[in-house]
């Protein structure tokens, strides 16, 4: 059990994120693995806007704010600025959301893995731009109910992120959840210890855009592993490895229904069997 | 648990010492996880998966900062933790 080798000090503590946030849940446990020589980089997003309201600071690291679209940028010039300096076993870590990293921000990712900087780019996505009040990002995935897409639900697939960051051949990247922390742990001990882009794109329920109580992101995002629609899995030396199989799909209807963002799209569902649409 | 204890000065540009906490969170909470020692095994899963940090390793919860979401008392599997409401503490 990962309990017992974990550094019991907190790094991102006192934050304002809302009570049973999946984000902070993921951004906690990196940094317990990463430790406090890690220098960790937010974008715009509900990570930064919950961890830096001056003056409350709730890194205990180093911890820096980027402009929306630049995380993987501002990323590579403290790392090549750092190594400049003579400083040695640090790690540059950035904690971006799924709005900025597969759409505003993928630009900056794009030019960091041509490159092949030594940084660790760490996803948490939680389906949409939750700190400007949920609209739809290229995450969000079908069906789910935002501020900005139809009555029905968004109707547009879900970017394959970790596929995008794979054909750009970068040293490692993962597929993760807040719901099998054990599996996190293990990959972000293993990109701790790999040279080049490393890449974890961890799922991170929120309670308030997903519409689901505040004692039930771990459950749900361990669930939308064992029903199938989240895969945890590895990239390395080119090619993939599925850590774990689903083990109850026949749970999928249940696990949508039980999200209110997706509330709406049964109602849909249920109105069309019943000839109404 | 923080890291460092409530500082005695404000800072005087928006780059300093990290960690430095002003306000609480324990006002957020409407209900408190309580957890009952007979029952608890010491797995370290409330531990592992609070999202604000508040239960240390060795289970004390941090009250100044715990906001009460419940995850803790869903994740014990010997049903150790019961959320209490917070109106019988205040
Ligand atoms: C260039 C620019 N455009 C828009 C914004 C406004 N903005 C701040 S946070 C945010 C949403 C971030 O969404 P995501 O990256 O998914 O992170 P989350 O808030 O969901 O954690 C937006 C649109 C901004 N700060 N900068
Ligand atoms: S809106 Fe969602 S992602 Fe943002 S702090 Fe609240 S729970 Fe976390
Ligand atoms: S999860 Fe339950 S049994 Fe495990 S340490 Fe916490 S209270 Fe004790
Ligand atoms: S109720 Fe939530 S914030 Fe409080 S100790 Fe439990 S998991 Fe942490
Ligand atoms: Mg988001």
């Amino acid at each position: 059990m990962a309990v017992k080798n974990l550094d019991e000090r907190e790094f991102f503590f006192g934050h304002k994120a809302c009570a049973g946030c999946g984000g902070s849940l993921a951004v906690r446990i990196a940094l317990k693995v990463l430790g406090e020589r890690t220098v960790a980089v937010l974008p715009a997003g509900c990570m930064s806007a919950v961890g830096f309201n001056f003056p409350q600071l709730c890194f205990a690291n180093n911890a820096f704010i980027t402009p929306f679209a630049a995380t993987a940028s501002v990323m590579t010039g403290l790392e090549a600025g750092l190594r400049r300096r003579g400083e040695k076993d640090f790690i540059v870590a950035g904690f971006a959301g799924d709005g900025g990293t597969a759409d505003i921000g993928l630009q900056a990712l794009s030019g960091a893995m041509d490159r092949g900087d030594n940084i660790l780019y760490i996803c948490y996505d939680n389906e949409a731009y939750m700190n400007t009040g949920i609209q739809k990002s290229g995450l969000t995935p079908p069906g789910a109910k935002t501020s900005t897409t139809p009555h029905r639900g968004s109707r547009r697939p879900k970017k394959d992120m970790p596929a995008i960051v794979a054909a750009n051949g970068v040293s490692y990247a993962a597929s993760a959840s807040v719901g099998y922390l054990d599996d996190y742990i293990k990959k972000l001990e293993k990109a701790k210890s790999v040279v080049g882009v490393k890449y974890i794109h961890v799922l991170a329920p929120c309670p308030t855009g997903w519409g689901l109580g505040s004692d039930e992101t771990v459950e749900i995002a361990k669930e939308a592993v064992d029903v199938g629609v989240w895969e945890l899995k590895e990239y390395e030396n080119g090619r993939w490895t599925v850590n774990r199989k689903p083990t109850r799909p026949q749970d999928l209807e249940r696990h949508i229904d039980r999200q209110g963002r997706f509330r709406i799209q049964s109602q849909y569902q249920e109105d069309s069997r019943n000839g109404q649409r | 648990m923080r890291l460092r204890p409530w500082p005695d000065k404000t800072p005087e540009w928006t780059a300093f010492e990290a960690g430095y906490l002003v306000t609480s969170n324990g006002d957020w909470r409407s209900v408190r996880p309580v957890i009952d020692k007979e029952r608890c095994v010491e797995c370290g899963l409330c531990y592992l998966h609070c999202p604000d940090g508040t239960i240390s390793r060795d289970l004390l919860v941090d009250y100044d900062f715990c906001k009460g979401c419940g995850i803790c008392a869903k994740i014990c599997k010997r049903e150790a933790i019961s959320m209490r409401r917070e109106a019988d503490y205040a």
